[in-house]
């Protein structure tokens, strides 16, 4: 990693640990405040438990042009953006797509061509609806390594970075910890409970708060109605399409809504928020990302409305496509930061344990 | 020329702010008039972290109790009696009030911040320190219609009679005249104005460093006082503390405080001690190292410490000098190394029995024998490697004010004058005439902008 980042960061982390005014914000000042020196792994932990929601920017009376030119949220996106391209395996892919939106379009436009030549090619072995299009078995052979391949990448670079920032054994009570900061957005909502401040300077709101919601739950629906789906495949013999009130149907038509809605609004405050309090190199790749999460829930909710006319291979194809590219760059775009984070929140939860034993 | 408005406020921090949303929420249309561009505006009130607050049982993040006596007393010890008590426990009394109207303003509170647990009973911290509370109470203000004009610099308010006739401005290179019918003055102090702190205090002055603001310069004090305004508080006293020599000339801050003397021996370039480091816990005794330090040659002094007294202190903001031998350490800091040599050997000879050490209290852990003593936490400075930072006078405020009535009305020899208040630092010195108390300054301007603020717009209702 270039030491510059690293060190700007650390440069800026001695001035707050001598200030300590925004302590309250967020889990980042009580972690740095445990510590005197930092390590480079320490400036990559902090770094990885800032969500970006510039509470301490606007509050912060050494911004330029004070001399002090404070700017820590900046300052942290970047050693942030710098760790995941670091950490990742195979890490040149990384560096390629963080910061790059033009690229991740890219790879869904290749995406959609494959699978648009699969339809063509490979067809359908008689099946109905959608395996109409494409044979059930096609899908599994396209996506079962394109879902396997995210998950190893990113247990290579969860360990990196487990070395990286000093990790040990992991226990339950960091686990639940972790896991009650994540569900909450705890941290999102500030210490004092008003939101961030990322639409208009240091106006505070909760909209980042709510749309992040509305992602990550939306996802995790449409996840749940994919494992479903799976589920009643393989298990019960019970194959697509689903009625409306099959589980896949409820989980994912809701999830799908929460997607699409909850991209769409973090489009617009993206937009709308001050780029200079961000990690501006990564702002394309971050768009790039959110827009291609948006084009998966869209498609995917407007298949199985279209899916009797003729448009449905297309349509197919390009769902199919964007989730393809959206598997395989899980590593290598923002959605890795959900992984990052969860890891820094446990690690955090075992410093906090270390130093209120020691 | 009549002014669209009823209520100029002069100055754009906190006690500018509670007098104009106050005045604001009664119905006046107010402009405030702030010096400073918008990066910068706030003056000392965008370095504060927290203000002291009365209370009986919790309230807000303050625990437990803190009564008007006790309040009081802590006053009277600091200011060594110096005190304007009826206005002082009219600031007090009111200071309870303040924390639910700042929340109900939009300031949001947090726990007394790790390494200041003492303040915990008796001061509220505000979440994100001042600059924080400065922009929810310009949200505010701009929510009640209030009009502010950044970089206004006023230069004259002109007394006819008993009332202030017109505001004289500048902006963006035009003169301005308004004519509003009541004025509040809220501009702080005149510390900024090195040259009339130099003629104040002296020549050592021009070596003093500014902790906040650079746009308090005393312009419309100066002002008034000319026009026989009446005044009050030592015009040659300023409130300053020693801090890091390396900070910036302005708007250095909180973070260019050292909390290392106690477990240091302090020299002036000479290499030569010259007070008791440890004569009580520092925050009691930073105060007093300001005017140490400015008494020195060139007004500079040098803290060393050796490793084992490194982690007994909050983190400075920039790193200590560090270095394995005291000779290589006096090269880095300018000091004569011989002279350091001996004056480091006289005071370890000086140190006893260490075994009572304890960082946090008074623990008699004394030199014997050398002058000046050190009579708490006297370790001998053996442990390589050692380390070192500078000193330098940090001017906080200035104690010469506009003098006030319990209404914040200023007046001159003749009588009040019918449409003037102050509130904040420029009349702090009707409350305070020394010494000063750890977050007094923002009850001072909350409690009395506020007043300011209910004076000026029933009069112009
Ligand atoms: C580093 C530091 C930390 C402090 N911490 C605390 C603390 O924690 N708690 C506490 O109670 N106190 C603290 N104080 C003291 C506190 O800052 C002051 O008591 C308080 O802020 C005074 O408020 P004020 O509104 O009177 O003045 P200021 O906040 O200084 O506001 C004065 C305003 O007037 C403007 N102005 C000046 N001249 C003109 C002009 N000619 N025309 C127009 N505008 C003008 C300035 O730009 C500024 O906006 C601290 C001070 C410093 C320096
Ligand atoms: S961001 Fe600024 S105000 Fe906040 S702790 Fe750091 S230096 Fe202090
Ligand atoms: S941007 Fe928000 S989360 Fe990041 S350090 Fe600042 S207050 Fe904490």
């Amino acid at each position: 990693m270039p030491l510059d980042l690293i060190q700007e960061a650390r440069r800026q982390a001695e001035v707050c640990n001598a200030c300590r005014y925004c302590e309250g914000y967020c889990s980042v000042f009580p972690a740095l405040h445990r510590e005197r020196f930092f390590s480079d792994g320490d400036i990559t932990q902090l770094a990885n438990l800032c969500h970006n929601c510039r509470g301490c920017y606007y509050a912060c009376q050494y911004t330029a042009p004070h001399e002090f030119d404070l700017n820590l949220p900046r300052a942290l996106a970047e050693v942030r953006r710098e760790s995941w391209e670091d950490h990742a395996w195979p890490a040149p892919v990384a560096r390629l797509f963080h910061t790059n939106g033009t690229l991740i379009a890219a790879a869904c436009v290749l995406g959609f061509a494959l699978l648009f030549l699969a339809i063509r090619a490979i067809g359908s072995a008689g099946g109905e609806g959608f395996y109409a299009a494409l044979s059930h078995n096609a899908m599994v052979a396209i996506f079962a390594p394109a879902f396997l391949f995210p998950l190893a990448s990113l247990a290579v670079s969860l360990r990196r970075y487990w070395k990286t920032v000093g990790g040990e054994s992991i226990h339950l009570s960091h686990l639940t910890a972790a896991f009650q900061m994540v569900a909450k957005m705890k941290d999102l909502a500030a210490g004092h409970g008003d939101g961030c401040n990322f639409e208009e300077e240091d106006r505070f709101s909760h909209a980042r708060r709510y749309a992040h919601q509305l992602v990550m739950f939306g996802f995790l629906l449409c996840f749940a109605a994919t494992s479903a789906g799976t589920v009643l495949h393989y298990i019960f013999d019970l194959h697509a399409p689903y009625g409306i009130f099959s589980l896949p149907k409820l989980l994912g038509i809701p999830g799908g809504l929460m997607l699409v809605c909850g991209t769409a609004w973090m489009a617009k405050l993206k937009l709308a928020a001050d780029r200079h309090v961000g990690d501006q190199s990564a702002w394309g790749g971050e768009m790039g990302f959110i827009l291609l999460l948006f084009l998966v829930a869209t498609s995917g909710l407007v298949l199985p409305v279209l899916g009797g006319t003729d448009l449905m291979p297309i349509l197919l194809a390009l769902h199919l496509g964007a989730v393809l590219s959206f598997f395989l760059l899980t590593p290598f775009t923002k959605m890795a930061h959900g992984f990052y984070r969860l890891a820094a929140l446990i690690r955090d939860a075992q410093a906090k344990g270390q130093a209120e034993s020691t | 020329m009549t002014s669209q408005y009823d209520i100029a406020v002069i100055g754009g921090g906190n006690a500018a702010l509670c007098a104009a949303m106050t005045a604001a929420e009664s119905g006046a249309r107010v402009l405030i008039l702030e010096t400073a561009p918008k990066p910068y505006r706030g003056g000392n009130s965008r370095h504060t972290r927290n203000f002291r607050c009365m209370h009986s049982g919790s309230l807000g993040p303050l625990v437990d109790d803190y009564s008007e006596e006790e309040y009081f007393n802590d006053l009277l010890k600091v200011t060594a009696g110096k005190t304007n008590e009826p206005l002082a426990r009219l600031a007090i009394r009111t200071s309870e009030e303040c924390l639910p109207w700042m929340e109900a303003h939009g300031v949001r509170f947090q726990p007394s911040l790790s390494g200041t647990l003492s303040l915990a009973r008796t001061n509220a911290f505000f979440m994100g320190g001042g600059k924080s509370l400065v922009n929810a109470y310009y949200r505010t203000a701009e929510g009640l219609g209030i009009d502010v004009i950044y970089e206004a610099h006023v230069t004259h308010l002109e007394l006819d009679g008993d009332r202030i006739a017109r505001v004289q401005y500048t902006h963006e290179g035009q003169d301005h005249r308004i004519e509003p019918k009541a004025v509040i003055v809220a501009s702080g102090g005149f510390q900024a104005d090195t040259d009339w702190l130099t003629r104040a205090w002296g020549e050592p002055a021009k070596n003093f460093l500014i902790r906040g603001t650079p746009y308090n310069r005393g312009v419309v004090l100066a002002d008034l006082l000319d026009q026989g305004v009446s005044q009050v508080g030592d015009p040659t006293q300023c409130h300053a503390v020693a801090i890091d020599g390396r900070a910036p000339k302005f708007d250095g801050g909180i973070v260019t405080r050292l909390d290392c003397v106690p477990f240091s021996i302090v020299v002036n370039k000479h290499a030569e001690r010259f007070y008791d480091e440890g004569e009580d816990v520092w925050p009691k005794r930073y105060a007093i190292w300001g005017r140490l330090v400015a008494n020195q040659p060139d007004q500079v002094g040098y803290v060393i410490i050796d490793a084992k007294s490194l982690e007994l202190f909050m983190p400075s903001v920039f790193p200590p000098l560090k270095a394995d031998t005291l000779e290589d350490l006096a090269g880095q800091m300018g000091l004569p190394a011989d002279r350091l040599r001996t004056t480091v050997e006289e005071f370890n000879a000086a140190c006893g029995d260490t075994s009572a050490f304890h960082p946090t209290e008074l623990d008699n852990v004394a030199t014997h024998g050398i002058e000046p003593p050190k009579t708490n936490w006297a370790r001998p400075i053996t442990e390589p490697p050692f380390y070192g930072y500078s000193l330098r006078t940090g001017v906080t405020f200035t104690y010469l004010g506009l003098k006030v009535d319990e209404n914040a009305r200023c007046s001159t020899a003749n009588g009040p004058i019918r449409n003037l208040w102050a509130a904040g630092e420029t009349m702090a010195g009707s409350i305070l005439g020394q010494g000063y108390l750890a977050g007094f300054g923002m009850t001072i301007g909350t409690v009395f902008g506020r007043i300011a603020g209910r004076e000026a717009s029933n009069y112009a209702a």
